[in-house]
């Protein structure tokens, strides 16, 4: 019974081997051929159901998606959605931690309602902002505008206007998204050692100052992965324009994801839609690229 | 000192209900018109009769199983979560205890590998996805909904830096009585796994469940579709009824209300584990 260390190592490559096999199977089929397919595509013009036979043709699917108006502008109201979703739901999100976290009665009561549309299948999400943005004075969101304004509001099409179509579905994804934030941005704020908040009010620190000055660059690490999240959840931005104004009106609300499945889907040109995914995941990577440097460069600081 | 502290209280309670109505209206619109004629939702969108309603009545809910498959959808898309949900953690706690404890050549290299693959979302990957599914005939199945989503590197992750944390004492005592990999694995490290096994079947559940892009892509017919479409074709099947909508909704997400609620802790902890790897 006496296992030496060379059979025992043995036992153990075997053993990994099969725990391992099924996950790598799973990646190398479904995550990682596809992704290289999908550079490899990029640079032919393979058409489903297409009679043509499949040529490399370098460049040229690239070309042509960066002078497609459609794509320019998706990538556009992708970026114009990060800026705003970005910093609206990271603030809404602290805000809503930071209330949420003082041990008052009630609080979890709280916490759970803030975070419950999480648990809201985008879908179902999108369906019920439609009729909140409801054309005409009954719409909710119309009528509270009249009511806030005192009538002043003009009652409009929010999903059908070139100008107010994006910020509807910015508000709708705001509000399904920002539990998740709020939750992980709480349980950073509860790490937060007491003591250091104890050692400021012995200092006569004021709420504020204290804010400033432990509770924001305690939370740093926490606040830079919310963004990135929210950033790139931003650029996979689908679910709610498919449902709420299918990219419209006018290419107001296309975007990257949009335009990728609707060349795959309906147009049956793979290799175009698959131009439009690499491009979006180079932005991806850039976004991740980007967030490693910032945490890299902060600690050399520290 | 102390009054700065009761109006810091005033405030926080004061905010709180105000940001809570922001959070109900929507889904208490829903509740409320799923109970009222159609024609009403609309009409009481913008009032608080749309809060209220006068009479109650369940036709709605009878015309959403009128109108279209409904407990079709409901047990495909608890068909394709659980099963995604179930052999995914198998399969991905298996693969994150192989990178953590045992030793064999190449494990660094895959790990690497592993972590890498992190930062691909389904998106980047869809349509050649799309193009691999349709030459291997899938389109249109279970399958085809399923396969693709059980081996995942973000929760091999999860698993491999919980394991790595595991004390290993008990583990070893079991290799001196002669356990093999398997019934160590079985027996000793994936009883005292629970809070790892709990948050990647949550983030799983949550991504999966509410899944509209990858199936919209691949599938067509009622028979194999899931909820998020099933919501999504009844927006657009014409006549337009807020009330039944409304229903379909209620339906949809009652069940995973139900079980948030019950398990609200374990949700809360499983979301709170993805910010912490950051």
């Amino acid at each position: 019974m006496t296992t030496q260390p060379d059979n025992l190592s043995r036992q153990d490559t075997a053993a990994a081997w099969v725990f391992i096999l099924p996950a790598i199977a799973g990646l190398l089929s479904f995550v990682l051929l596809p992704f290289a397919l999908a550079l490899l595509l990029s640079f032919t013009n393979l058409r489903l159901g297409s009679p043509l036979p499949t040529e490399f043709m370098g460049w040229t699917q690239y070309q042509r998606i960066f002078t497609d108006t459609a794509f320019l502008r998706a990538l556009g109201n992708n970026t114009l959605f990060a800026l705003t979703v970005v910093p609206l739901q990271t603030v809404l999100a602290l805000l809503l931690a930071t209330l949420v976290n003082r041990p008052l009665r009630g609080m979890i009561a709280f916490r759970s309602l803030f975070f419950m549309p999480v648990v809201f299948p985008l879908s179902l999400v999108s369906v019920v902002w439609i009729l909140m943005f409801a054309p005409g004075p009954q719409g909710t969101i119309n009528s509270l505008l009249e009511f806030v304004t005192l009538g002043a509001w003009q009652p409009r099409d929010f999903l059908h206007d070139t100008f107010w179509a994006l910020p509807a579905i910015t508000l709708t994804s705001i509000w399904q998204g920002v539990g998740f934030q709020m939750v992980i941005l709480l349980a950073a704020l509860q790490s937060i050692p007491a003591e250091l908040y104890e050692a400021a009010k012995v200092d006569g620190a004021s709420g504020r100052q204290q804010f400033l000055h432990i509770t924001l660059p305690q939370l740093r690490n926490a606040l830079i992965f919310v963004v990135l999240v929210t950033t790139i959840l931003a650029f996979r931005l689908f679910d709610q324009v498919q449902i709420m104004t299918q990219g419209g009106p006018q290419h107001a609300t296309t975007t990257v994801m949009y335009e990728a499945v609707n060349a795959a889907f309906a147009g049956q040109q793979v290799a175009r839609g698959a131009a439009m995914t690499v491009v979006f995941f180079t932005i991806v990577l850039l976004i991740t690229l980007l967030q490693r440097y910032v945490l890299k460069h902060e600690k050399a600081i520290e | 000192m102390n009054h700065r502290r009761v109006l810091n209280s005033v405030l926080v309670y004061s905010l709180l209900p105000g940001m809570s109505l922001i959070f109900l209206i929507p889904v208490w619109m829903m509740l409320a018109g799923s109970f009222k004629a159609d024609d009403l939702v609309l009409q009481h969108a913008g009032s608080l009769q749309g809060y209220f309603p006068a009479s109650m009545s369940m036709q709605n809910y009878q015309d959403v199983f009128d109108r279209v498959p409904f407990l079709r959808y409901l047990l495909n898309s608890m068909l394709i979560t659980s099963t995604i949900v179930i052999a995914g953690a198998l399969v991905n706690s298996l693969a994150g205890y192989a990178l953590a404890r045992l030793r064999w050549p190449g494990r660094d290299w895959i790990l690497l590998v592993i972590i890498a693959l992190m930062i691909i979302p389904l998106e980047a990957i869809a349509v050649p996805l799309f193009y691999e599914v349709t030459l291997l005939g899938w389109r249109d199945t279970y399958l085809v909904q399923i396969v693709p989503f059980i081996a995942n590197a973000f929760s091999i992750y999860l698993f491999y830096t919980f394991f790595l944390g595991l004390p290993r004492e008990f583990e070893e005592a079991a290799r001196i009585d002669g356990a093999g990999s398997w019934r160590i694995f079985f027996n000793i490290v994936a009883p005292n796994a629970k809070p790892v096994y709990a948050a990647v079947a949550i983030l799983t559940f949550l991504t999966q469940w509410g899944s509209f892009l990858w199936p919209l892509m691949v599938t067509h017919s009622e028979e194999v579709r899931p909820l998020p479409l099933g919501i999504a074709a009844f927006y657009t099947l014409p006549p337009l009824q807020w009330g039944d909508i409304f229903a379909f909704g209620v339906m949809m997400v009652s069940p995973v209300l139900l079980v948030f609620i019950v398990f609200q802790r374990w949700f809360v902890a499983g979301v709170a584990t993805t910010g912490v790897k950051g």
